[in-house]
């Protein structure tokens, strides 16, 4: 394990190294697959030589996703999710049911949490997106994730930046003191892990601290 | 999901005249308006629905809430659930339609929908969603497997032998109790539909859902001046605390005076193939004291209809005290 994991809660080494091969991987081998890409007048998402081969009926747009812009061309059909993760490659927010049943997907738009599955990414185009990746840094987490990792908010992890962007987003929604009305604010978000009294508890702990 | 045109239409005569090419408004129309597309990419998804043009209207001007000349309320095609359920005046004057919209769905999904998508939102019978399966509704002639099938859920009033579908709107059940008026703009110019005139009742055509015809959008809803002194309540009742769909619902909209009812508007959800006006049930209160034994006859003059099918017969007794409990809460 590198020193990183001493310095942080989180050990960023593994995830680290999935995503630079990832890169390489869809780069080199995988591009023709890819169902959109970085248009050539923007800024790469990837740097590669290989020849990108052009997508029928694909469309331009811009779209800003945590204070970047990200000219793209992408099929019409291409949901926000889709897009986020595939296209942009930030793979922090995740895709659960696809159908709007779970929040893994949940992400803000123009600070507003919304399931990023249910929208297509051509009505975002002007709009601020935020995703997990824009809340916080390894080395400076936002409030709301530092309460999760020390409320001990998740299990296996995967419901758990939807969890955080609902949350994050709650607090400036009208929302009772009690418990009670938290929980059913975050009813949009399932964690088959059960975690939920852990989630409750990071929440109130960053309302209590203000 | 099929491949499709997205347009932004620059105004709203652009939009209706795009959308007024479709052969239908109804199920299977080549031309679909998209709000907050909570229901429709959805059901793109599932190839239920197949547009070929979708029309992107979420910048069209129809997005403010604003008190009317009369008194009442002016509420945009494209407000937000949430906006309008944490809209003050609504809070204060219409509160059953708070309540109503803050049961529903999850809170990001109140972030997207929006008020004109809600009266548009289609069934979740599971034999609609499933394109393997026959469904009338989808495909008109197929047969309808939820008779005797999976129907738990599904409807006991306004069903027809083509069609048991649940409308699963709870904004709707409230607009049906505030007398809400639908406002159209179409190709021939505009219109307002009360609000019990919109949804259709299934009967041998249950692709046909509501009024609207190629190129009509719906630009605004209007409520009538709040009822003053009105005692209002939405009571929601499902298999699970939150983010669950009703299996029987009610908004009561209830004047008392000296003990008596003077005036009352009710409305079922979860039990309907639409949202359930019932008028049965507002006579049956008219005039009457306020106690359980009116209530309850109210509860079953309302239900008095009701057909169930082999696995929602529970949703009789369901509806009578979701109807009866909302009543007694709402007068105390």
């Amino acid at each position: 394990m590198s020193d990183d994991s001493k310095s942080n809660p989180i050990d960023q080494s593994r995830r680290k190294f999935l995503k630079t091969s990832g890169t390489t991987a869809a780069a080199g081998v995988f591009s023709a697959y890819l169902p959109a890409y970085a248009s050539s007048g923007a800024e790469p998402t990837y740097e590669s030589e290989v020849a990108r081969p052009t997508i029928e009926g694909a469309v331009p747009i811009t779209l800003r996703i945590n204070g970047k812009d990200h000219r793209l061309q992408i099929d019409p059909r291409t949901t926000l999710l889709d897009c986020i993760r595939e296209t942009v490659t930030l793979t922090g927010t995740k895709k659960g049911c696809d159908h709007g049943q779970c929040g893994a997907c949940t992400v803000h738009v123009n600070g507003k949490r919304v399931l990023s599955c249910l929208n297509l990414a051509l009505m975002h185009d002007g709009h601020e997106i935020t995703t997990i990746e824009g809340l916080g840094t390894p080395d400076a987490l936002h409030p709301m994730q530092k309460a999760f990792l020390e409320c001990d908010g998740y299990q296996c992890g995967y419901c758990t930046s939807g969890q955080i962007m609902s949350a994050v987003a709650l607090l400036k929604e009208p929302c009772g003191p009690d418990d009670a009305s938290v929980k059913e604010l975050m009813s949009g978000n399932i964690c088959r892990c059960g975690a939920y009294a852990n989630i409750v508890a990071a929440i109130q702990q960053v309302r209590k601290n203000g | 999901m099929r491949i499709f045109e997205f347009i932004r239409p620059p105004d709203p005569v652009a939009a209706i005249a795009t959308a007024a090419q479709s052969k239908t408004a109804q199920q299977g129309a080549d031309v679909r308006f998209m709000g907050g597309g909570t229901t429709l990419i959805d059901l793109m998804k599932l190839n239920v629905e197949t547009p070929a043009r979708v029309l992107d209207i979420n910048r069209l001007p129809f997005d403010k809430i604003e008190t009317t000349s009369d008194g009442g309320l002016k509420i945009g095609a494209t407000v937000r659930n949430s906006d309008l359920a944490y809209d003050k005046t609504v809070q204060l004057a219409y509160p059953v339609l708070s309540q109503a919209i803050l049961q529903g769905a999850s809170a990001q999904i109140r972030n997207m929908a929006t008020v004109g998508g809600n009266l548009l939102q289609r069934t979740r019978c599971v034999y609609f969603r499933d394109t393997a399966m026959p469904c009338n509704k989808r495909e008109p002639g197929s047969g309808c497997p939820a008779i005797t099938g999976h129907n738990r859920t599904l409807a006991i009033l306004g069903v027809s032998e083509h069609c048991i579908a649940t409308n699963p709107s709870d904004m709707c059940v409230a607009l049906a109790a505030l007398e809400a008026t639908i406002h159209i703009q179409g190709p021939k110019g505009p219109r307002a539909v009360a609000f019990d005139d919109f949804h259709l009742l299934p009967g041998s055509t249950p692709h046909r859902e509501t009024v609207l015809e190629p190129g009509d959008l719906i630009t605004h809803v209007r409520l009538p001046p709040p009822i003053r002194g009105s005692k209002q309540l939405y009571l929601k009742l499902r298999d699970r605390a939150s983010y669950e769909f009703a299996l029987a619902s009610a908004a009561v909209v209830l004047t008392i005076a000296s003990g008596k009812i003077t005036q009352a508007h009710i409305a079922l959800g979860g039990v309907g193939t639409k949202p359930w006006r019932s008028p049965e049930a507002e006579a049956a209160l008219k005039g009457k004291p306020t106690n359980d034994a009116t209530f309850r006859q109210a509860a079953e003059v309302a239900l008095q209809g009701a057909k169930p099918q082999s696995e929602n017969r529970f949703k009789i007794e369901l509806a009578k005290r979701c109807l009866t409990h909302a009543l007694r809460t709402a007068a105390a």
